[in-house]
């Protein structure tokens, strides 16, 4: 039966995650804002505790490894795993960005060694914090073009190449890295490897300077003669043209709505900060009443918080898809494409209606605002998800509709 | 015209005279006497206290599941849209009337049914505002003027359900159940920029044990046939009342008013002249947060018209942008192209989950005012905007009345800003 609202259980999860998000993000959030580069060092206390409450089953499996998909098989509805950590990184972003994304331990290279490993893979990487590296210089959103290479030598690949924009590259155990086995064969050749982060042949290049989300670490790396056992392959590796990069590409399917979680937990906080300063101001929205009945500003937020609720919902339904065992790149395509651009319009406009003090770093609203930018761009841009979603509703191949 | 003048059914339901005199007044401009068909609307049976549908109430689980109760009403409505709505809009649109014969298919898919408690006659164990919105999405698939006119009179029986006291719904719900439901209306809009339905500039004062209405409604559906009406208009109190006014009331006038779209509704003004109605004809007696809760309502069932009409936009546009070739190949393979059509497909999901959320809120019993303006802030930008895109991918052939795109343009002009007229 249709209800679009969360469950008690999970709310009151919800309820946990935005605590921390208030009590431990929020007061350092202009501290490590300020000093990039800088190790959020209380944030260890904060993932040990998390990872207690994970073991312990209280987290109904809300972090990173949250995405893993297991067999369907139960009767009725399912609100699990996937909504559950959907909505702990709503709150935490709610927060901040930037300080989940350096949460230790839970990296997108979690979610994708969560996605696709192993039983044994999962016991040997359990525990350990994981970054994904992906980008190349000249493979970014066409992911499919990457250069590094993978080569069998023995029971060991030996990998060679360069990958930037790597989230945690600095502070992570372990990396893993897109690299291909053959670069003839295209997408399906298309591997991810998990490199620890002390392997010879692993050089950390550089940590970036950015426009936001400045507490994690951006790092570039480059790989020389890097030499893995051949056991740290995630998946198969057999190079299987017909199933192409659905391997890979699986992990997208489920860190997707993670990132639109990410752009709604920081759409919210730009529309509760502001409702708060405009009622300061003696501006409220009245939501009986037309909008153009109303202030200039209470309808413009009114306007801001209706696409909010647009991503929000589009999120939860692409997590509540994964949740009951059905196909849902589509949509959370769809959730990533619209969390992704409204975080950005938010909060921008945000910004905008709070005048001076939005743009100054009195308030926490001009860093989200730099922080929301990340949001429409990594884990897939707007456009590649616009890319995705118009395939499928036309049915055009990547090589008909490029 | 031809079609209507030789039409059975108009004669099987009696209302030829009313229909040809409502022909009459259309074309003849200024405002006639709204006759009310000459129906007397009396109790059949008394009721002791008023019937009241139960609501769904909270349930555990985010779901995006509908029951196999709306699963089947859905699939009935999408065929009725499908093979009847959509081949008539175009002629409805031109004729500024919905056929006879398509309202009465209406009444028969049970779509008034849905309002009515059982032990009034109707179908549906709950009322459900989340059943109201999915079958108006699928009549909005179909067309949004016809859905409209169909619709109209079961805005009235929805506010006597929700809102009637037990000698209301005896006098005036029953009928509602019936083979043939009275024509009706809620009236809430009026003519002014900024119209805010919280403070409308018709009023009601008492006379003796009477109310006395004055002033005028605005793009009221099929209003000239009407013959019962709910209106709003302000009371004494300093809050808005919703009233019930039969057809045949001395004082009460309608003058039609084409529109940009809805124009299958015979939109019409309706105008009140010192209309007297007893003290008993004001709903839930005034309470401003019944009147309040209509109005969320209607808003509901307008987002949920247009997410309907946004779905056939998408529908159609799809096949058109694959199989028209320019420069050598489909039109579909630019991302320009390619890109609206997803946006398209984003917007559409994001006001469907947002109208369901506020459906489903009002069925829980919750609030839903911020839930009802969230929905209505997206479909109005967004629903228009896919109305716009729509005609803009067929180009020069969107602007032409071949395709039914340069209609839902039109039509969904009205999602945003139009009020009361339907209820969930």
């Amino acid at each position: 039966m249709i209800n679009l609202e969360i469950p008690g259980r999970l709310r009151a999860l919800a309820q946990q995650a935005n605590e921390v998000a208030r009590e431990v993000f929020r007061p350092i959030s202009r501290k490590y804002d300020r000093e990039e580069h800088a190790y959020p060092k209380e944030l260890d206390m904060l993932a040990a505790l998390m990872e207690g409450m994970e073991a312990s089953g209280e987290m109904e499996g809300a972090g990173a490894a949250g995405v893993r998909r297991t067999g369907g098989g139960e009767e009725g509805v399912r609100n699990g795993s996937n909504m559950a950590t959907v909505l702990g990184i709503i709150e935490l972003c709610y927060g901040d960005v930037g300080l989940l994304l350096t949460m230790p331990r839970q990296g997108l290279g979690n979610s994708a060694i969560a996605s696709v490993a192993n039983e044994e893979q999962l016991q040997r990487f359990g525990g350990k914090w994981a970054a994904m590296a992906i980008t190349e210089p000249e493979a970014g959103s066409d992911s499919a073009a990457i250069k590094t290479t993978a080569v069998l030598d023995g029971d060991e690949y030996v990998l060679n190449g360069e990958k930037i924009f790597v989230t945690s590259g600095s502070r992570a155990d372990l990396i893993v890295v897109w690299a291909t086995l053959d670069r003839s064969k295209g997408r399906a050749a298309i591997k991810s490897f998990v490199v620890p982060r002390e392997t010879p042949g692993l050089i950390l290049e550089r940590v970036e300077h950015k426009l936001g989300i400045r507490a994690s670490d951006t790092a570039n790396f480059r790989l020389e003669n890097c030499r893995i056992p051949k056991e740290n392959l995630l998946g198969s590796p057999e190079i299987d043209t017909a199933k192409g990069f659905a391997g890979v590409m699986q992990t997208f399917d489920n860190t997707r709505p993670l990132v639109a979680g990410m752009a709604v937990g920081l759409a919210r906080a730009c529309i509760e900060e502001t409702t708060r300063l405009l009622a300061e101001a003696g501006v409220r929205v009245d939501p009986t009443r037309p909008a153009y009945a109303q202030p200039a500003a209470a309808a413009r937020l009114l306007e801001l918080e209706a696409d909010y609720e647009a991503a929000r919902l589009l999120t939860i339904q692409a997590a509540w898809m994964a949740d009951n065992a059905k196909p849902n790149s589509l949509q959370a395509s769809m959730a990533k494409a619209k969390a992704g651009r409204t975080c950005v319009e938010v909060a921008l406009g945000c910004v905008e209606l709070a005048g001076g003090l939005g743009y100054s770093e009195e308030s926490l609203l001009e860093k989200w605002a730099r922080d929301a930018k990340i949001l429409d761009i990594f884990e897939g841009t707007q456009q590649i998800q616009l890319l995705i979603i118009a395939r499928q509703l036309l049915g055009k191949s990547s090589a008909e509709l490029r | 015209m031809r079609a209507l003048a030789s039409s059975p059914t108009l004669d099987r339901l009696g209302a030829r005279k009313a229909a040809e005199r409502a022909i009459y007044r259309a074309s003849k401009g200024g405002f006639q006497a709204v006759a009310g068909a000459g129906r007397t609307f009396a109790a059949a049976r008394k009721l002791r206290s008023p019937a009241r549908q139960p609501v769904a109430g909270k349930r555990s689980m985010f779901d995006l599941t509908p029951s196999a109760e709306q699963e089947m009403l859905v699939e009935a409505i999408g065929d009725f849209a499908g093979s009847a709505m959509r081949p008539a809009a175009g002629q409805a649109d031109a004729e500024l009337r919905t056929p006879p014969e398509l309202l009465a298919q209406g009444v028969e898919l049970g779509l008034f049914a849905l309002a009515i408690p059982e032990e009034l006659g109707g179908v549906m164990e709950e009322r459900s505002a989340v059943t109201a919105a999915l079958a108006y999405e699928a009549l909005g698939r179909g067309d949004m003027g016809i859905a409209l006119a169909i619709l109209a009179p079961a805005a009235v029986a929805t506010a006597l359900s929700l809102w009637g006291d037990a000698e209301q719904q005896s006098r005036y719900l029953e009928p509602f159940a019936g083979e043939q439901p009275p024509a009706g209306a809620l009236a809430l809009l009026e003519d002014a920029p900024l119209f805010d339905p919280l403070a409308p500039t018709t009023r009601a004062r008492r006379q003796g044990a009477d109310w006395l209405l004055d002033g005028e409604k605005a793009l009221v559906p099929r209003a000239a046939e009407g013959e019962l009406f709910v209106v709003g208009a302000q009371t004494p109190s300093g809050s808005p009342g919703l009233f019930i006014i039969e057809g045949g009331s001395g004082g009460l006038s309608a003058q039609a008013q084409p529109a940009m779209g809805l124009r299958a509704a015979a939109t019409a003004r309706l105008r009140l002249e010192e209309v007297r109605v007893p003290a008993s004809a004001l709903l839930a007696e005034g309470d401003p947060a019944a009147y309040r809760e209509c109005v969320q309502r209607a808003r509901i069932a307008w987002c949920a018209l247009s997410v309907g009409v946004a779905q056939a936009v998408r529908d159609y546009v799809i096949p058109y942008v694959k199989e028209r070739v320019a420069f050598g190949e489909p039109i579909a393979n630019r991302q320009a192209v390619a890109f609206a059509v997803a946006d398209i497909a984003v917007e559409l999901e994001g006001m469907r989950l947002a109208t369901w959320r506020a459906a489903s809120r009002a069925d829980a019993g919750s609030e839903f005012a911020r839930e009802a303006a969230l929905a209505r802030a997206l479909c109005a930008r967004h629903g228009m905007r896919i109305g716009a895109e729509g005609v803009q991918l067929l180009g020069g052939h969107g602007y032409v009345k071949e395709h039914p795109v340069e209609r839902w343009y039109r039509d969904l002009r009205a999602a945003g800003l139009l009020e009361g007229a339907l209820l969930v």
